[in-house]
């Protein structure tokens, strides 16, 4: 890995809430370098400062303390519309919740990044539907968030979070609402993402899922408690062909 | 985000709850079509007033001799005998700013003419009295000079005089009597409706003034007179000249009051047009309370809307919309709410305003001035009242409105 180049650096990243009277410290010093094409596993308890990194280093969150760069880009120093900015061009969001705007198509919650930066209609429907196509729904572009089954839901979500060409996707447990064989299907996605060249970097705190990456950060307390290399790694689409097929019907029952 | 791409969104997520949006507008609705419909009443009760004081003649000047003075004894205005026809004389012939000038001496009488008979008011004038009231003739026409000079028994009716004697026949060339004396039909006068203060003025007739004096009240002073100026601006220059040339005439020391009072008819319509004037502040005023009301109604369902899509929020925000983008979405938004309601509130008031006049009888007139004041006005308010809701939206923490449940 060492040598692609480095995208995401962050050195000594202190961070502490104030809830009440107590300090909370979230982030006790944590310095990760990740370079392209890496495909990382953040793991850890709850309350162990997985959430708060990822929030950094999504751009949602500034540290107290530390340093941020982000492609290049010293975070630590910008403005909250230079962080949006920095959000919309550099960064792509995968969420637990899946988070897409309810009563909108497909298609237009995967438009919606695009909404912020200056491109004509037809270039963002085009990239739009690519990228849905890349997710395998480029068929159901049409189709609600509550016409699609969760697994479905969480590919438009990639599929959003693709759209703008970013350096990095951040999922924050992107497999936590999904069943086991739709986990893997996203998995999948993932791995053919990574493929392809881009960094993704995911919260989990299943290892099986974790074993689909390539490297696995454990957070403790605050603090990286390990780091590791994933030397056995899973491969989604082979496991899948393990898995007991179901059809697409079942798994839309099951979402609802 | 262009704006295009924000009046899309706004319009979408205001079409979602159609009649929540609906009931939110129909506080602006109300509102802009109440300030349009009372301005329109306000200005029809104005624009009537001005007719009918337009009506009384322009640019006339009225002249009252004083008030009399027998022992103490202290007469009403226009009480004394003090206006005499060389008064009338030398006004005309020595006042620049004068155009024409006819006294206007008022008795009454009963007149009959066949088996009808009518209590009327007599009025009498010179030839001039007609121009100078702006009052043209439906037939016949009026007396000349010649016959003020000869105090004939001429005369020319309203259009009441004529309904209540002829009954619809013919009137021109007969001959009627006032107080048993037999005057000529020479004309008759156009209708004139009402004066501003409410009475007939179509219940008159008109005569020489020299016959009036001699034959019918025998006196040789005048009562009032009415004088024209050559324009709306030589108003004041007319009261003046005439005032000092009275004075003069009249040798009124420089220390005593004059004996006669010189009322211009602007300063009768002024009056009646602050009075007017008030009444549209007032019913305009009133129905902006509405419009104010309907702009907190947009504010608190902005407020509940902010609320309700914090998590839509969040995502906006996450993916990369800057505060102010947020910040537009929710202003555009409240803003389409108070613009699509004044429309329909023009609409509506406009038609209102026509409703009424039908209905009521009473004239509106709807200005432009007044639709597009009500049309900015509910612009403005749906900037100041979506204020402060977009704002709430844009101030939000993207961490926390992505976990708003």
């Amino acid at each position: 890995m060492a040598d692609s180049p480095l995208i995401i650096s962050t050195k000594h990243l202190h961070k502490t809430y104030i809830m009440g009277d107590v300090e909370v410290h979230a982030l006790r010093s944590v310095s990760i370098d990740i370079h392209r094409k890496e495909f990382v596993a953040i793991m850890g308890a709850s309350g162990s400062g997985k959430s708060t990194f990822m929030n950094i280093l999504g751009c949602l969150d500034v540290p107290n303390k530390g340093e941020y760069v982000l492609d290049g880009v010293n975070v630590g120093r910008l403005d909250k519309n230079q962080l949006a900015r920095i959000r919309n061009e550099k960064i792509g969001f995968v969420f637990q919740g899946f988070n897409l705007l309810s009563r909108t198509t497909a298609l237009e919650n995967v438009e919606l990044p695009m909404f912020y930066n200056n491109l004509t209609n037809k270039e963002r429907t085009d990239r739009a539907m690519e990228a849905l196509r890349i997710v395998g729904l480029a068929d159901r572009y049409h189709h609600m968030p509550n016409q699609l089954s969760g697994g479905q839901q969480q590919r438009v979500a990639i599929a959003r979070s693709l759209v703008n060409d970013p350096a990095i996707i951040l999922a924050d447990e992107p497999t936590g609402n999904l069943d086991s064989r739709t986990s893997v299907e996203v998995m999948e996605i993932f791995q053919h993402l990574n493929e392809r060249g881009i960094t993704i970097i995911l919260v989990t705190h299943e290892p099986d899922i974790a074993e689909y990456t390539k490297r696995n950060v454990i957070f403790k307390d605050g603090r990286v408690k390990s780091d590791i290399l994933v030397e056995k790694r899973r491969n989604a689409t082979e496991h899948l062909k393990t898995l007991p097929a179901i059809g697409e019907d079942d798994a839309e029952e099951e979402a609802a | 985000m262009n704006i295009l791409n924000i009046l899309k969104v706004a319009m979408r997520s205001l079409n979602r709850n159609k009649l929540r949006s609906f009931l939110t507008m129909l506080g602006i609705i109300i509102g802009v079509g109440a300030v349009i419909a009372m301005m329109a009443v306000g200005r029809g009760a104005q624009s009537r007033i001005e007719e009918q004081i337009a009506s009384l003649g322009t640019n006339v000047l009225m002249i009252f001799p004083g008030s009399s003075n027998q022992a103490g004894v202290r007469g009403g205005m226009g009480s004394m005998s003090s206006l005499t026809p060389d008064d009338l004389a030398a006004i005309k012939n020595q006042c620049s700013a004068v155009q024409m000038v006819s006294p206007a001496i008022r008795t009454g009488g009963q007149v009959v003419f066949a088996d009808n008979n009518w209590a009327t008011q007599v009025m009498g004038g010179t030839e001039e009295y007609f121009a100078i009231r702006n009052w043209p003739v439906s037939s016949g026409q009026y007396f000349t000079e010649a016959d003020v000079r000869g105090a004939t028994k001429v005369c020319v009716l309203g259009q009441t005089v004529v309904d209540n004697l002829f009954k619809g026949g013919d009137c021109i060339g007969a001959i009627i009597r006032i107080k048993k004396l037999p005057f000529k039909v020479v004309g008759v006068l156009a209708m004139k409706g009402q004066s501003a203060q409410g009475s007939d003025q179509d219940d008159v007739i008109i005569a020489p003034f020299t016959t009036v004096q001699k034959k019918l009240m025998g006196v040789t002073f005048l009562g009032m007179m009415l004088a024209s100026a050559i324009s709306d601006d030589a108003m004041t220059d007319a009261q003046s000249q005439i005032s000092e040339l009275l004075r003069s005439r009249h040798k009124i020391q420089a220390w005593e009051d004059n004996d006669f009072t010189v009322r211009s008819q602007t300063e009768i319509a002024s009056a009646a047009e602050s009075t007017t004037q008030v009444l549209t502040i007032l019913l305009a005023s009133i129905a902006s309370i509405s419009l104010l009301v309907g702009g907190i109604g947009i504010m608190n369902i902005m407020l509940v809307s902010v609320t309700e899509r914090t998590r839509e929020i969040g995502i906006r925000m996450s993916i990369g919309a800057r505060g102010r983008d947020i910040l537009f979405q929710f202003l555009i938004e409240a803003m389409v709410l108070s613009l699509f309601g004044g429309l329909i509130g023009v609409i509506l008031g406009v038609s209102a305003s026509k409703l009424i006049s039908v209905l009521a009888g009473w004239p509106t007139v709807v200005s432009t001035m007044s639709v597009g004041m009500a049309f900015v006005f509910s612009a403005a308010v749906g900037i100041f009242f979506g204020f402060y809701p977009a704002r709430k939206a844009a101030m939000l923490n993207p961490i926390d409105a992505l976990r708003y449940e």
